[in-house]
């Protein structure tokens, strides 16, 4: 059996020798829906362009948890895909596993360390070298209003926490829902760790969730800021658990609720409702964490292939997926920013472009650039795991901000 | 020659004909439990390895608020599941019983909920519950300002609201089982209950329903592992929220393994679980099984 595998491997790799260095690249991901999809296929594209092969792996699945429990099993048996869409910390967990293939050549070649900043190519190296490509920044940490709402209550929209409040205390009266929020545990976890870096700032946000660093996990700053985080809850309306992201984005867009701390994959949203932003929506930093960028990068990890052609056409999708036509175009259609920061940018909208300045001057001066706790970026999903149930059941249970940051320090400490 | 020839046959085949089910059987059930009992005894995060810790993985379990909850929970709803079907299940059982017309129709009504996945039934009464577009909110455009009905959104009420709908769905089934159990009974016993002046009421309490024993028995053993291995209904109905206020030992058991890299966490929870199953049913089957032997 063995013997006939290699045998066949062998006629393969020689016959494929013989005639061209055409590959076959097999892609792992969940980028199934409208948007996502057509930005993917221009990948596909430019792949077949170049003389290769695609496989399209598509696993459906919004958070990739079935994407990922294939994954697993195709690694396990020894068959892993070219390459598949694995972010943050679990970069390094394949990495450890010794899966993932170096990308070092086509980086050096193609400069990645210059047009990459540091914090996004720190997350794609492993041991120093490149083994993932990133494909988009996303800012986590904004707000999105709608500025009819916000001006028919005759309120102005709020740039610190504290007018937030008065805000949403007026928008209240006003009788609109002033905060449009799903009650599931990403979503609480997202405002959450955005009023973290309000309260605390960015050194404290990096001090609690990438260090976890048991003084300031136990510190007054952190029950502030999980006394500042409850009161999220005298703003949201009543059918908000288990409500889904997009559901409440909908609301804002309808004008039953004034605003919504999301990510920017909720200018999809917008876009789809044939809204510009500037006029019709409003995007801003989430109050108080103006000059302070969240991120969420989503990146293509390469695993280690059996054949020398398979390779190649893995190392040219590598290269591909950091060109910049392929950055513009992906991030166009998804809403993101590019993780290239040397690009044209015209053809991106105003919200982009306020992100993609915010996302350079943190990357430069090193200050306010933190990763999204909440989406995978600062620590294993061990730990995220542990973090998510404590918010949630502080957030939905009458549980005490002091008895919060406890439960919190304990529970981060089992789970590491 | 001939007749043993045949005599092989006829003692081969069907042992043939059985094999690869008993064999699948073995491997992927028996062979994958003994699996997850191993890897509940190693380190192992997002991939499996071999590195035994002994029960480190039960102490984390153990110490974990999440994993008490759920365990609470599924002893919540498993009791009230179980309790409310069975009661339902047999009143509308006997009540059907009584030579009313157009049964065939109403068995099938009340059949019918059996034939949607849990899934389907989640999501309908997630709409009908949630306050905004419910229940309460169709009461309440009759003209009833002040009626509520929020459990969904309560996490102290919102595990009520899975017994709902899982009672919902299962019971029309224990009523069919209880149904075939009630028309098995021999009909001479009844009459002559009847001809020595026992009421309706009394032949049922003291003479059908009591001999329905292995109905009940059936019945609940079909209850408590759709009460243990509920998922798919929690997921589509509350999603395990509010917060983990209807967090099960399953949704544990899924996330931990597959989402958040802990698979000899999830495992040992796993294992868990198969306890609980096994400490219902081993004694219920050893007393249940054996008293018609001894009798």
């Amino acid at each position: 059996m063995m013997f006939k595998k290699t045998l066949m491997a062998m006629a393969l790799g020689g016959t494929v020798a013989a005639t061209a260095q055409a590959g076959e690249v097999e892609v792992l991901h969940w980028w199934t829906s409208g948007g996502e999809a057509r930005s993917i296929a221009v990948l596909k594209e430019m792949v077949q362009d170049a003389g290769h092969t695609w496989k399209d792996f598509a696993v459906a699945g919004g958070g990739g948890e079935n994407a990922y429990t294939v994954l697993r099993s195709r690694a396990v048996s020894g068959n892993p895909p070219a390459a598949a869409q694995i972010k943050g910390l679990e970069i390094q967990e394949w990495g450890d596993l010794g899966f993932l293939a170096s990308l070092e050549d086509v980086a050096n070649e193609n400069n990645w360390d210059q047009v990459l900043p540091e914090v996004v190519s720190d997350v794609m190296k492993h041991d120093g070298d490149y083994v993932a490509a990133p494909v988009n920044v996303h800012r986590v940490n904004w707000m999105w209003a709608n500025p009819d709402v916000f001006e028919n209550a005759g309120v102005e929209m709020p740039t610190t926490l504290d007018e937030l409040w008065d805000a949403a205390d007026q928008l209240k009266a006003a009788g609109v829902t002033p905060i449009a929020h799903g009650g599931q545990p990403w979503q609480d976890a997202t405002t959450f760790e955005s009023i973290v870096l309000a309260v605390g700032g960015a050194d404290f946000f990096a001090d609690v969730f990438v260090d976890h660093d048991a003084e300031a996990l136990e510190s007054d700053t952190m029950t502030q800021a999980f006394r500042e985080f409850k009161k999220v809850k005298d703003y949201i309306d009543r059918g908000a658990p288990g409500r889904d992201w997009n559901v409440a984005t909908s609301m804002v867009i309808r004008g039953e609720a004034a605003m919504q701390f999301m990510g920017d994959w909720a200018k999809g949203e917008f876009t789809a409702a044939n809204m510009t932003p500037g006029e019709d929506y409003a995007c801003l930093p989430f109050p108080g964490t103006q000059g302070e960028f969240t991120f969420n990068i989503d990146s293509l990890a390469m695993f280690k292939q059996r054949t020398a052609s398979n390779s190649e056409a893995q190392m040219k999708m590598a290269e591909l997926v950091l060109s910049p036509e392929f950055q513009e175009t992906f991030n166009l259609n998804k809403g993101s920013i590019p993780a290239r920061t040397d690009m044209d940018m015209s053809a991106f909208d105003s919200c982009a472009l306020a992100s993609m300045d915010t996302f350079k001057q943190t990357a430069n001066s090193g200050e306010g650039l933190v990763p999204s706790m909440a989406h995978g970026m600062s620590t294993t999903s061990t730990v995220q795991g542990a973090i998510y149930d404590t918010v949630t059941e502080f957030f939905n249970s009458d549980m005490s901000a002091e008895d919060a940051t406890t439960r919190l320090a304990r529970a981060i400490r089992a789970a590491q | 020659m001939s007749v043993s020839n045949k005599k092989g046959l006829d003692y081969w085949l069907p042992k043939l004909v059985v094999s690869p089910t008993v064999a699948i059987t073995v491997i992927f059930f028996y062979g994958f439990v003994i699996w997850t009992a191993v890897l509940s005894f190693t380190k192992s995060r997002i991939l499996p390895q071999y590195e035994f810790v002994g029960f480190d993985q039960y102490v984390r379990l153990f110490l974990n608020d999440r994993w008490m909850g759920a365990l609470t929970n599924l002893l919540v709803f498993g009791v009230l599941f179980i309790a409310i079907c069975m009661i339902v299940g047999l009143i509308m059982a006997v009540l059907l019983d009584q030579n009313i017309r157009a049964e065939g129709a109403l068995r099938t009504i009340y059949l019918y909920p059996m034939a949607l996945s849990f899934i389907v039934t989640g999501t309908v009464w997630k709409w009908l519950l949630n306050p905004t577009v419910g229940i309460e909110r169709f009461i309440r455009s009759l003209g009833w300002d002040s009626f509520t009905f929020d459990w969904i959104i309560d996490p102290n009420m919102a595990i009520y609201t899975i017994v709902i709908a899982g009672v919902w769905q299962a019971s029309g089934f224990v009523m069919a089982i209880f149904l075939a159990g009630l028309r098995g009974i021999d009909t001479s016993i009844i009459k002559a209950a009847q001809l020595d002046g026992a009421s309706l009421f009394s032949v049922y309490t003291r003479i059908i329903i009591p001999s329905m024993r292995p109905v009940f028995f059936s019945a609940f053993i079909m209850l408590a592992h759709i009460a243990i291995k509920s998922f798919d209904l929690i997921i589509a109905l509350t999603g395990g929220g509010p917060g983990n206020s209807t967090d099960v030992p399953a949704i544990f058991m899924y996330q931990f393994s597959f989402q958040r890299g802990q698979l000899g966490m999830g495992a040992a929870s796993a294992i868990i679980m198969l306890m609980t199953v096994l400490a219902i049913l081993v004694p219920y089957l050893y007393s249940e099984l054996r008293t018609p032997k001894n009798g």
